[in-house]
C-alpha cells in the first residue's frame, strides 16, 4: 500500500520553554538540548518534507525561539517552498530576531495565550508578566506586518472566558483564532482532574464561540476544537493515523502524532537514519494504524470508520489500555462508561503539576530578554 | 450579497500564497492552516489578483480570454472574492 502524500509537518525544534503550562502536549520525558538536531539536519528534513508533498510546516517546541538558529531554519524551510508557521509563546523573541525571521521568509505567526485575565494567565504559564509580554509581542508582529493567529487552550479555570479570548485575539490584531479545549495526553492527562471543565460550562463555551463565529465573519476566522469527552463521537484524530501529518521530535524521531510515544511497542524511525520518504512509507509506527484493517469491533463494522477513523489511538491506549480499541470517547465504545465517570465525577480542582519543571531546571535556561 | 465596486483592487492578504503543487499537480491557495484547491477558472481569476488590476480590469481580461458573457464572469469573480474576503484571505482595496 502506498500512502498518499502528507500535508503538514510539525517540527518540535526543542523542548526548552520558559513557560510551564499544565496542559502542555509535550511528553513527560523531555528531550535534552544536547540531543537536539542541528541546523543542517533540520534543513535537509525540510527539503525532504517538501519533496514528499508537505505544504504546511509548523515550527514548534517547546519554545522555538530558544533555538539561536531559528532564522536559518526558517530560511531553509522557505527555500524548500514550505509554508512556514511559527508557533510561539511570544517569550524569548525580541524585535531584531523576529525581524530577521520575517526576512528569512516566515509566512505566519501563531501566538499562544493562556487567559484574558493577566493574573490567571501568568499563573497558568508559570511566569509573572507573561501575558503583558504576549500583548507586546502581538503588537510587534503587527508592526512587522506578519499575519497572526492567537491560540488558547480552554480548561476548567478559563472556560467561562472562551468568548473573551476571541475578543482579545481581535484586539491583538489577529486574523485567526484557535479556541481549543485541552487535550488529555502527557501533562494534560496528568492534570486532568484540575483541567476538565464541567459539561454545562464546556457546552456553553462552544455556543458562545459559535455565535461569535457568525458575528465576526470578515473580522476574524475562528477555529474551534470541541471537547471530545463531551461529544457522542470521537474526533478524527490527526485526520487519520499516517494519512496527512507527521511530527518530528527535537532529537529526530518521526511520529504520526505528538503523543504517539505514549503507545508502547511502536517502532519509530529517526531522520538521522532514514529519509523522510522512507519513514512516511515504511516505518512500522506509521503503518501500525493506517487504513482500517487494524480496527476492532465496534469500529470494524461501523459506518463512521472512514469519518473518524475510530478516534484517537493515544486516548484508546490511555483509557482502554489498548491502542487498537475504539476510542472510549465514542458512545458506541463498550468502555464509554470510563469517560462518563471522568466527565461526571467530582473535581478536586486542587491545582496542577506545572509542566516539566525538573527537566527544565536540569537543562540550560533559555535567555529571556527584558521587554 | 451586495455587488462589489468595479474599481476595487483585490490582493492576497499577507501570508496567503497561490502556488503550483509540484507533488499533487494543480494549484493551491495557501493560508494559515488552510489549503484550498481552486478549480481551473478560479485559478485564472486568482492569478490576476496581483494588487494592480481592478475588479473591472480582471473581468474584462477574463471575458476577452474565454469569450464568455461579461456579466456572468463578473458574478463569478465577485462571489469568489467575497468568499475569500470572509475567510480573510483577500483584501479589497
Ligand atoms: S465505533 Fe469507531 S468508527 Fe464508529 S463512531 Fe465510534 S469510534 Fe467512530
Amino acid at each position: 500500500m502506498t500512502a498518499p502524500p502528507p500535508l503538514a509537518m510539525l517540527a518540535e525544534l526543542t523542548h526548552r520553554c520558559p513557560l510551564s503550562c499544565p496542559y502542555c502536549s509535550n511528553p513527560l520525558e523531555l528531550d535534552k538540548r544536547s540531543d537536539e538536531l542541528d541546523t543542517g539536519t533540520w534543513v535537509r528534513v525540510f527539503e525532504e518534507a517538501a519533496a514528499i508533498g508537505v505544504i504546511h510546516l509548523h515550527l514548534s517546541g517547546g519554545e522555538p525561539g530558544a533555538r539561536r538558529d531559528l532564522a536559518d531554519l526558517v530560511r531553509g524551510a522557505a527555500g524548500a517552498g514550505l509554508y512556514t508557521n511559527l508557533i510561539t509563546s511570544g517569550i524569548g523573541l525580541d524585535r531584531p530576531r523576529l525581524e530577521a525571521i520575517a526576512e528569512a521568509g516566515l509566512d505566519h505567526v501563531q501566538l499562544s495565550i493562556q487567559d484574558v485575565d493577566e493574573a490567571a494567565a501568568d499563573r497558568v504559564a508559570g511566569l509573572a508578566g507573561s501575558h503583558r509580554r504576549k500583548r507586546d509581542f502581538a503588537r510587534m508582529v503587527g508592526e512587522i506586518g506578519l499575519p497572526l493567529t492567537i491560540n488558547c487552550v480552554i480548561h476548567r479555570e478559563n472556560v467561562a472566558r472562551a468568548g473573551d479570548m476571541v475578543h482579545e485575539a481581535v484586539s491583538m490584531g489577529a486574523r485567526r483564532v484557535e479556541v481549543a479545549h485541552a487535550q488529555y495526553y502527557g501533562w494534560g492527562l496528568q492534570n486532568r482532574a484540575a483541567l476538565m471543565p464541567d459539561r454545562e460550562d464546556a457546552l456553553a463555551a462552544g455556543e458562545t464561540v459559535e455565535r461569535l463565529r457568525a458575528e465576526l465573519v470578515g473580522t476574524i476566522v475562528i477555529d474551534y476544537v470541541p471537547p471530545d469527552h463531551f461529544a457522542r463521537f470521537p474526533k478524527p484524530c490527526v485526520n487519520g493515523w499516517g494519512r496527512q501529518s507527521l511530527n518530528i521530535t527535537p532529537r529526530g524521531r518521526v511520529l504520526p502524532c505528538h503523543a504517539a510515544e505514549s503507545i508502547p511497542g511502536l517502532e519509530f524511525w529517526n531522520v538521522a537514519e532514514h529519509s523522510l520518504a522512507d519513514v512516511w512509507q515504511n516505518s512500522p509506527a506509521f503503518n501500525a494504524f493506517r487504513g482500517t484493517d487494524w480496527m476492532q469491533e465496534p469500529c470494524r463494522s461501523c459506518a463512521r470508520k472512514e469519518v473518524d477513523f475510530g478516534g484517537c489511538r493515544c486516548q484508546a491506549m490511555a483509557l482502554a489500555g489498548d491502542p487498537r480499541a475504539t476510542d472510549p470517547v465514542c458512545s458506541y465504545s463498550p468502555l464509554h462508561h470510563l469517560v462518563r465517570e471522568i466527565t461526571g465525577g467530582t473535581h478536586e480542582g486542587e491545582g496542577w503539576t506545572p509542566r516539566g519543571r525538573e527537566q527544565r531546571a536540569k537543562d540550560e535556561p533559555i535567555p529571556l530578554p527584558v521587554s | 450579497m451586495t455587488a462589489l465596486a468595479e474599481d476595487i483592487i483585490p490582493r492576497f492578504a499577507r501570508g496567503v500564497r497561490l502556488r503550483e503543487d509540484p507533488v499533487r499537480g494543480g494549484w493551491s491557495l495557501l493560508a494559515p492552516e488552510r489549503v484550498l484547491t481552486p478549480n481551473p477558472v478560479a485559478v485564472e481569476v486568482l492569478k490576476l489578483c496581483d494588487g494592480n488590476r481592478s475588479l473591472s480590469e480582471i473581468v474584462d481580461e477574463l471575458a476577452a480570454r474565454f469569450s464568455v458573457d461579461r456579466a456572468r464572469i463578473e458574478a463569478d469573480v465577485e462571489a469568489l472574492l467575497a468568499d475569500l474576503r470572509a475567510k480573510r484571505m483577500v483584501e479589497l482595496l
